[in-house]
């Protein structure tokens, strides 16, 4: 007839945030590489070519790192005061940083002197960039102007004094020389072009601007400060397409995913939050020790860096796919294996007359001992100390078996002080975890029950049921109190809810009703899982 | 109230089949059931029921063979009757009317033309009083003969067949009854009587439950309540008898059983454990565990080699002598009580209900068979009375049956309620339901009412007495991990803080209409908005429906103080209401048509009406005693084409439902029953095989060949040199087929069939003529040529007649040539 049927061992939904394929490309970096830097880091660059090392901004030096090397490969200290916005030119030979003392200095990757100074500013320089026809530089400056620079003859070129706060980021278009955007403290995002001598566009993002990005199409502009980060279409004179609110605190940094896809961003809250940008919600959050200053990701995001106000350098490489895979083939050329296959893959012929073997069904210890009705023994198996440390829920579940069976209570009586003390241990561990509690419950019930006349002989068996006693206790106050927020948060929803008369009154006529008893709708509970 | 004319209740099935014990025939193909008032005749071998055979105005209560001659069994029945079947034929031999209730019938070998009876004792007023009589058959050739010859043997016996069994060679028979042992011997027309005491010290009980003799030797065995089986000898005298007890099983004993040889004893119970003694080795046991429910009777063939037994499932279940299941009859697994509503499956159309413990049954209603049990709960099932075990109570397909709801639930003695919600997809490779999603604890008290949407969208809800309804709607996936959709909440409402009792979706799933208690809620499937609440106090709403097609406008809800109302949902107002104890509403999906089943004096009344109109198509006084609580509308595989008006209702589907004593009914017409009867009558089939299309294929070729040797065996014939015989002769033995294979071509090649005969002679004619004519005109040979191929023994033309000289590579070659295009030799000239 049937067979055995198995010990069910429910499975429970883990709990946390939910595994989808963002997190799994997300989570698949290694280990941070962690180096501390001098002072806060306020810039990261990569280089646009190969081998893609990135200039770090912090205090008043900058260092290049190569993409692999926990030393940096380069180092510019020739900065009286804080160093800003180092970053590379599009073929790599160049860097530009600002600097606090107003001047900006343009370095060659491969030396060690400024090869120019550009002196004009008359304020601290936070943003410096290259234009995409490579000959000129873009500066803004606390002094509330931005100017454009001749890097052969090293003179100014243009000035706009358009803000009417501090300068502290901006971007160049890299399909169009001669537009350049920046971001103010003064809550305002300018498009300039070099052909004419105003703003061509401004746009309003309501908070401080911290950080620009373009997509790489340049249509779209996306813009970081305060709470907010705001994606502008500039194509349509910079209507405003969505306002994200995610962080908590002012957003810091932007940063796009080498393909477009994501949008990254960076915030003092300690966070990085992970935006897909064709529908502009979270996919994936990195959490860091610090609040975060600048955030850069190399090309194919072979590798995420974060700066931090710490002076904390964090850089994490994706894992290699061809490490995985080869862990892979060492596991199947292990010499069992052609053992186990071993006749398993044979195809019959079509004469063949096939006799199936029985398939012999395995069972688990407690099973095989509650077929035989063992009970006392399939409890001591399920309180073995692998399954009651970790697979809680099988012993849990064989618990209930035995309840259900009718025989818990021969199973848990007859037991010597050592076994009695593994039963309660369990039940300390366990009894107020949501999941077991019914079973427990119950458990702990008999329990009580059976040893309640040997109260008194054992130490070490008293002392554990005071602290399940306390346990229960604490618990007990613990409901009592979530009780009442629910109960505070029910007239708190009942208040908020606009009150909506059902179109009952006609009927309630109809039917003989009273015009007092019309109902109103109870708004819908919210499920507590 | 209209004249209901020829419709009628009819008795369809799922009867009884474990009522008492089966009997094997006397070659161990056919097993006899008595199936309430009827005995069924099934084969063991194909599980088929085979004959049907019909008679008895009351409960059968006992099947035995006819010791003077195996082919005919006798029953009796509570209405008083004796009779004498042919098994084989089905055919009713004699009645012999006795007159009182029979209870068992036993017979031996050894009192020819003696039945004996047990019927109530007739000086005691107590109803649990019962007499074993004997019965002389008198020899007459009436078909309905008087028997009044009744002669008293043991006055105080127990209606359990099982309790009185004849001894060796029918010398003495046993009888158990409370706490005695009566055995009453023939010869000295003496009986002994041996008592237990109610309880020994471990105040465990021993009262007797059945008993069983040896076949070879003078022992008895007798089942007792606390699971001890007792081995009595030397009981032929008052003081020195003697009895040893075998311990195994751990609740009452059920059933025992020597089998024909007197080598074993079976013995079964609670446990449903058949357990295999070895007599005079009692140490040694066989085991047959997890029959699947409790063991009822136990019954052995004649030659020993099958035991069957017979379950309180409704089963039976035939096992090898060697310890192995080969057969399961089963029947319509009835339980304490159903306990969730009848559904049809819309796949395979079969009834739907709670069967055996943690299953769902599928039960065929057109061909009265058990089709498969679906286990729900999954869980070792522990054969122990007292226990409290899951049920499954509440059970719902979507529309197009590919989703199937359940809800178990299992009451512990003090502590909480466990529940849960199951919901499982339909898998179409392997045409059944897999489990899809378990919600454990979904509410936190029982459900009261389990609701699919009817149209495609997959939601469900569930009402439970907590104060919660619930809304379940399939989830997409949420991992990366798994890849099928699962279910989960959607949305939870109540209503004042009062019970739900039931629920309701309307026909296009468009509004849920919810009875909390006194008011009915009516919401927005769409927006879950409480749309409008209707009220008719006093009473709580009971059941509650939606009209189907042109009356969709109307919900239709019961109260429990006796009101069927009525509502209009257009205008949110009372259309109609009238005052009847309406114990169920039930909608026909397939028509406008709604059943009411109303509780009146004490029996049940049937209206069938349209919501638009308060007045009954239909209407049936007193379907059955009782309250009808389970009742399903079933359509109809075909339309039928009742034209009056009191009989339409039934033409697109058919309305089945449960007596309080948990008989399947029905209703049909005159017509369809003779429509049935004489499709039935067909169906029986006269051999054991199981009529499948295989058998249908292969028998009716097998009847033709057997009436083709049956010719031929009357010519004797010389074998002859066929290629059959050469083939089987000159073939090495390794690569010819099975021998069973090839005998009836060899026989077949043995044998000249008259066909053939025939044409031979004809061909011999033929021959004779045409050589005449060759005689006649030898220059004509064309003429003769067309008449020489069907002369020819080889097959086939055989070149040119006109010259034999040439050779069969000769013609061939010739006919090459003639086949040549000599065209070409033209362009020469």
């Amino acid at each position: 007839m049937s067979s055995f049927k198995p010990t069910k061992i429910p499975v429970y939904p883990k709990l946390g945030e939910k595994v989808t394929q963002e997190t799994l490309y997300w989570k698949d970096y290694k280990a941070p590489i962690q180096i501390k830097e001098f002072g806060a880091i306020t810039n990261l660059d990569f280089s646009p070519v190969a081998p893609h090392n990135f200039a770090v901004t912090a205090f008043t030096r900058i260092h290049i790192y190569g993409p692999f090397s926990q030393e940096p490969v380069k180092t510019f200290t020739k900065f009286k005061d804080n160093a800003y916005c180092g970053r590379f030119r599009s073929d790599g030979q160049l860097l530009v940083a600002g600097c606090e003392d107003t001047q900006v200095r343009l370095f060659d990757v491969c030396g060690k002197v400024a090869l120019r100074m550009f002196k004009g500013h008359t304020k601290a320089v936070h943003v410096t960039d290259f234009t995409s026809d490579r000959y000129q530089i873009f500066t803004g400056s606390d002094d509330y102007t931005c100017r454009l620079w001749d890097i052969p003859n090293s003179t100014e070129l243009l000035s706009y004094q358009e803000h009417t706060d501090y300068i502290r980021c901006g971007i160049t278009s890299k399909l169009n020389s001669n537009l350049f955007i920046t971001g103010s403290y003064d809550h305002t995002l300018k498009v300039f072009d070099t052909r004419t001598d105003k703003s061509v566009l401004s746009m309003d993002h309501g908070q401080p601007v911290e950080s620009l990005l373009l997509y790489p199409s340049e249509g779209l502009l996306v813009s970081a400060g305060g709470r907010y980060v705001k994606v502008w279409d500039l194509l349509k004179a910079g209507e405003p397409l969505v306002s994200l609110k995610n962080h908590h605190k002012t957003v810091t940094c932007l940063c796009l995913s080498s393909n477009g896809q994501r949008l990254l961003s960076g915030s003092l809250d300690r966070h990085v939050k992970v935006y897909n940008t064709t529908t502009y919600k979270v996919v994936h959050n990195f959490d860091y020790a610090a609040s975060i200053l600048s955030l850069g990701l190399a090309p194919n995001d072979e590798s995420i860096v974060v700066g931090m106000t710490n002076g904390i350098l964090s850089i994490k490489h994706r894992k290699g796919s061809e490490d995985s895979k080869e862990g892979v083939v060492q596991q199947r050329r292990r010499p069992s294996y052609r053992v186990f296959v071993k006749g398993k893959n044979y195809v019959p012929k079509q004469d063949d007359y096939l006799i199936g073997k029985p398939v012999k069904e395995h069972l688990a210890k407690y099973d095989r001992q509650l077929k035989k009705f063992n009970v006392s023994k399939a409890l001591d198996t399920a309180l073995e100390t692998y399954t009651r440390t970790r697979k809680p829920e099988i012993t849990v579940a064989v618990i209930k078996e035995l309840d259900r069976r009718g025989k818990l209570k021969n199973a848990l009586a007859g037991r010597d002080e050592q076994g009695l003390s593994r039963l309660l241990s369990f039940l300390i561990g366990h009894v107020v975890n949501q999941r077991f509690a019914p079973v427990l419950i119950t458990a702990a019930d008999m329990i009580l029950d059976i040893y309640r006349s040997t109260i008194g002989q054992s130490p070490v068996i008293d002392r554990q049921l005071l602290r399940l006693q306390d346990l229960i206790e604490r618990e007990i106050d613990y409901e009592q109190d979530l009780l009442e927020v629910l109960g505070m948060l029910d007239a708190i929803f009942a208040c908020s809810l606009p009150k909506k008369e059902v179109p009952s009154s006609n009927i309630s006529r109809q039917n003989g009703l009273t015009q007092g008893e019309s109902s109103t709708t109870v708004p819908p509970q919210i499920q507590t899982s | 109230m209209v004249e209901h004319g020829e419709i009628r209740v009819v008795h369809r099935g799922g009867s009884k089949i474990n009522f008492r014990q089966p009997v094997f025939t006397h070659d161990s193909r056919f097993l006899l059931c008595a199936s309430a008032n009827a005995v069924k005749v099934f084969s063991a071998s194909t599980e088929e029921c085979v004959h049907h055979l019909v008679g008895h105005t009351d409960l059968v209560t006992g099947l035995i063979l006819r010791p003077s001659n195996h082919l005919q069994v006798f029953s009796c029945s509570l209405d008083g009757t004796v009779r004498l079947w042919d098994y084989d034929d089905g055919i009713l031999i004699k009645t012999f009317v006795v007159g009182f209730p029979i209870y068992s019938i036993y017979a031996s070998g050894s009192h020819d033309g003696v039945l004996f009876l047990t019927i109530p004792a007739k000086n005691d007023k107590r109803s649990d009083a019962f007499q074993l009589v004997a019965v002389q058959l008198p020899q007459s050739s009436e078909q309905l003969v008087e028997a009044r010859e009744i002669s008293a043997v043991l006055p105080d016996v127990s209606a359990n067949p099982g309790a009185i069994s004849f001894g060796r060679a029918g010398q003495y028979i046993a009888s158990v009854c409370g706490l005695h042992l009566e055995v009453f011997f023939f010869k000295k027309q003496k009986s002994f009587r041996f008592s237990l005491k109610e309880e020994n010290n471990k105040g465990i009980k021993n009262t007797f439950t059945c008993a069983a003799c040896h076949p070879k030797e003078d022992c008895i065995a007798t089942g007792h309540e606390d699971g001890k089986i007792r081995l009595w000898r030397n009981f032929s005298h008052k003081k020195e008898y003697t009895h040893s007890a075998l311990h195994w099983h751990h609740d009452a004993v059920g059933a025992l059983s020597f089998t024909p040889e007197g080598t074993n004893l079976l013995s079964g119970g609670v446990e449903s454990v058949l357990v295999l003694w070895r007599y005079n080795q009692e140490t040694q046991k066989d085991f047959l565990p997890r029959l699947g429910a409790a063991i009822a009777h136990i019954a052995v063939s004649p030659d020993g080699s099958l035991f069957c037994t017979a379950h309180s499932d409704n089963k039976i279940t035939v096992i090898h002598s060697y310890v192995r299941v080969s057969a399961v009859i089963q029947g319509l697994v009835r339980g304490d009580r159903i306990w969730t509503d009848l559904v049809v499956d819309p796949r395979s159309k079969a009834l739907v209900m709670n069967g055996k413990p943690g299953h769902l049954q599928f039960y065929s209603l057109q061909r009265d068979k058990l089709l498969y049990n679906l286990d729900i709960v999954q869980q070792e099932y522990i054969h122990e009375s007292g226990l409290d075990q899951f049920e499954v109570v509440k059970v719902d397909f979507d529309a197009g049956g590919n989703w199937l709801a359940t809800v178990e639930e299992r009451k512990q003695n003090s502590a909480e309620l466990e529940l849960n919600l199951k919901l499982w997809a339909f898998d179409e490779q392997t045409q059944s339901f897999v489990l899809n999603t378990t919600v454990p604890a979904p509410h936190e008290d029982r459900i009261s009412d389990l609701s699919f949407s009817p149209d495609r969208t997959t939601l469900l809800v569930s009402a439970s007495r907590d104060g919660h309804f619930k809304a379940w709607a399939l989830a997409p996936p949420t991992d990366a991990e798994d890849q099928s959709p699962s279910w989960c909440c959607d949305f939870v409402a109540s209503y004042h803080g009062l019970a739900p009792h039931c629920c309701g979706f309307s026909a296009d799933g468009s509004l849920l209409a919810v009875g909390f208690q006194e008011v009915v809620t009516v919401w927005s499937t769409a927006s879950w908005e409480l749309l409008t609440t209707l009220s008719q106090p006093p009473g709580h709403v009971r059941n509650l429906c939606f009209g189907r097609l042109s009356c969709s406008k109307y919900l239709l809800g019961t109260t429990t103080k006796n009101q069927l109302c009525c509502w209009n949902l257009l205008s949110c107002s009372l259309e109609w209401s009238t005052s009847m104890d309406v114990t169920l509403l039930l909608a026909d999906p397939l028509s406008e048509n709604m059943a009411a089943f109303c509780f009146e004096a004490g029996s049940t009344d049937l209206f069938v009406f349209k919501p638009s109109e308060p007045r009954p198509l239909f209407s049936h006084k007193a379907v059955c005693s009782g309250r009808v609580l389970r009742a399903v509308f079933s359509p109809r595989e075909e339309l039928l084409e009742g034209c009056e008006e009191d009989v339409q209702w039934l033409n697109s589907s058919r309305l089945f439902f449960f007596t309080p004593s948990m008989d399947l009914m029905t209703f049909s017409t005159k017509a369809e029953e003779d429509r049935l009867m004489a499709s039935s009558k067909q169906l029986v089939i006269g051999d054991q095989v199981s009529m499948t299309p295989f058998n249908l294929l292969l028998g009716k070729r097998g009847q033709t060949e057997g009436q083709e040797v049956a010719a031929g065996s009357e010519r004797v014939q010389p074998p002859q040199g066929s290629s059959a015989v050469k083939e089987l002769l000159q073939t090495p033995a390794h690569v010819l087929p099975s021998t069973s294979y090839l005998c009836s071509m060899f026989v077949q090649s043995l044998l000249i069939s008259t066909s053939d005969k025939r044409e031979q002679n004809n061909v011999t004619e033929e021959e004779m003529e045409s050589e005449k004519e060759e005689d006649d005109s030898e220059d004509e040979e064309t003429q003769s040529s067309a008449v020489k191929p069907d002369v020819a023994s080889g097959g086939g033309r055989t070149g040119d007649p006109t010259d034999p000289g040439l050779t069969k590579a000769q013609t061939k070659e010739l006919r090459r040539v003639r086949k040549l295009d000599y065209s070409w030799l033209r362009d020469l000239d």
